[in-house]
């Protein structure tokens, strides 16, 4: 609610008091100032709560499910997916597409997405078995670069689209409008909504395939809706946000050393946590260059990618 | 209590039979121990019985073929103890105990009031209370072996499936993680499945052995009928003598070449 633009901070909430019905606040807002308000920060913060909270319960879940602590949204497929379905549209001439009734962007980005998963589960499950965690990652880490390799080769036969595509990959909240927040609100919702009525199952799966299944579990039933839902909510959310990193490892982690390892607590308050951890991340990338912006990609991989270095070291020690 | 039966059970890894038509009929209270060489077919039997591993045959209990069965109910059936259980280490006591009342709550739910009280009550009979709030990284193996099998006690289920449940314990906790079985079993009535590679623990407790080598039954009946120096010889390619004591246990004395 702060920025370059627009009216004082303290007026904001008197503005929107104003709103409601039978309260009448003369809070010195301008209708211009409200509409920035309104419709560029309302929309944006509601989106970063939404793609954080999305981001971070896919993490917390894709880790459970793979008893994998360094697996997150990203390194199933999902991203490089998306980030090829992008690179698509921007090469068939992007301007062209803006008269189109429905944006193709964030639909290429999310077939691409779903896409990537899906050989990934195939591959992996294929040549896995049942011990299929570890063979399911390295498939995932295959499909990614395949992807990557296929937009690198789109992009060198088409650099006029080089910014515009590299400004997508590393994330943006900026341009968020209600039709984003629209667009992703129903996949948020169903997605959590799946992997909050699991989490008593991954604590199960926590002792194993072989176990959980001896313990009355169908393993392969609960892995395939777990991951379907989680990829459903990353999809949407790279969809309309890009590839913002990091997330869906750092907020489920920093949960684990407060609240436990128990995904009864790790998933709802890694909801939580990532919804605020977002709007928050945001902030940064809006004031360090003011009035230009820093893409959120950059910040959370700027905190991201040294927690995560951290990660791997806790692990070795506790090795 | 209840009876277990196994019609022509086979195990097929990848081409290789790991075992072939294991035919048996444990009955309900009895404590059958399986025993044979390194890769005789013993772990694969008791997946089997369990389903976590593809097999041909029939595995019944109590007459109703466990295959036809949901895999919620096979669970309240049979409960079984791993060679190597997996432990996550940041998991208390208690919530591990816990995932033994799994096959009893839906899908989506929770465990209910009675099955936290029935946990408890478990932790008290098994003098577990002191591990119920620690993790399992800070336990020894012979509390952890303890909390797996009152894992398995959680389940309710009739038949207990033990997987080499003292290889990692030393001869004192072997004897206190065994009689604490035979104690169950006597309290629940419980049908007990066991391998074991130690032959002396395996006569003492048992009630009757299953020789199992190469994935074939080759000898089965009371301790001092399977236990004999030349059928030991014959299978293990040991050299051994078999003592029986005044009150009738066995012990087996390997016997130095020269």
């Amino acid at each position: 609610m702060i920025g370059p633009a627009g009216p004082t901070w303290w007026r904001v909430p008197l503005a929107l008091l104003d709103k409601l019905p039978l309260i009448e606040i003369d809070s010195g807002v301008t209708n211009s100032e409200w509409l920035i308000v309104w419709q560029v920060r309302t929309p944006r913060v509601l989106l970063a709560a939404l793609v954080g909270a999305t981001l971070s319960a896919s993490g917390a879940s894709y880790q459970g499910v793979f008893r994998n602590p360094l697996v997150d949204p990203y390194l199933l497929g999902v991203a490089a997916g998306a980030g090829l379905g992008a690179t698509f549209v921007f090469t068939i001439n992007r301007a062209g597409t803006s008269d189109w009734l429905v944006d193709p962007l964030p639909l290429a980005a999310f077939v691409g997405g779903l896409l990537a998963v899906f050989v990934t589960y195939i591959v992996g499950t294929a040549f896995g078995g049942d011990q299929s965690s570890t063979t399911l990652v390295l498939a995932g880490v295959a499909v990614t670069s395949l992807a990557t390799a296929l937009q690198t080769f789109m992009l060198q036969r088409n650099t006029d689209v080089v910014r515009q595509v590299y400004s997508w990959i590393l994330g943006r909240l900026s341009t968020a409008t209600w039709d984003d927040v629209r667009l992703v609100l129903p996949y948020a919702v169903v997605s959590t909504t799946a992997l909050l009525l699991h989490r008593r199952l991954l604590d199960v799966l926590r002792v194993g395939d072989e176990e959980a299944s001896a313990l009355g579990t169908n393993v392969r039933r609960v892995r395939l809706v777990v991951v379907v839902a989680a990829t459903l909510g990353t999809a949407a959310a790279v969809a309309v946000s890009g590839l913002i990193g990091f997330v869906g490892i750092i907020v489920p982690h920093a949960v684990r050393l407060i609240c436990g390892t128990s995904y009864r607590a790790v998933l709802p308050m890694s909801i939580l946590v990532g919804a605020a951890f977002l709007i928050l991340a945001d902030i940064p990338g809006r004031i360090l260059d003011n009035p230009a912006e820093t893409p959120i990609g950059v910040v959370t991989a700027f905190l991201g990618a040294p927690f995560f270095l951290l990660l791997l070291r806790t692990r070795q020690v506790a090795r | 209590m209840t009876s277990l039966a196994l019609e022509n059970v086979s195990v097929t890894y990848s081409g290789r039979r790991a075992l072939v038509d294991f035919s048996d009929t444990v009955k309900p209270g009895e404590w059958l121990c399986l025993i044979g060489p390194n890769g005789a077919g013993k772990s694969s039997l008791l997946r089997a019985i369990v389903g976590t591993t593809p097999h041909s045959g029939r595995v019944l209990v109590d007459g109703v073929a466990l295959a036809s069965r949901p895999q919620r109910r096979r669970a309240q059936l049979v409960a079984y103890v791993p060679q190597t259980p997996m432990l996550p280490p940041d998991m208390s006591g208690r919530e591990y105990v816990l995932l033994g009342r799994n096959p009893f709550v839906s899908h989506f739910g929770s465990e209910a009031h009675h099955d936290k009280a029935y946990v408890n009550d478990i932790l008290a009979r098994l003098d577990l209370e002191d591990l119920a709030d620690r993790k399992l990284a800070n336990l020894s193996g012979g509390e952890r072996q303890r909390l797996v099998v009152a894992r398995a006690i959680a389940q309710e289920a009739p038949v207990l499936l033990l997987d080499e449940p003292t290889s990692a314990l030393d001869i004192g906790h072997q004897q206190k993680a065994l009689e604490l079985v035979d104690k169950l079993r006597r309290e629940h009535g419980l049908t007990v499945v066991s391998a074991m590679h130690d032959l002396t623990l395996a006569g003492t407790y048992a009630d009757r052995l299953s020789l199992i080598h190469e994935g074939h039954v080759v000898a089965t009946g009371t301790p001092s009928e399977v236990l004999r120096a030349e059928t030991l010889a014959e299978f293990y390619g040991v050299s051994v003598n078999v003592h029986t004591e005044p009150d009738g246990s066995i012990a087996i004395i390997p016997r130095r070449s020269s």
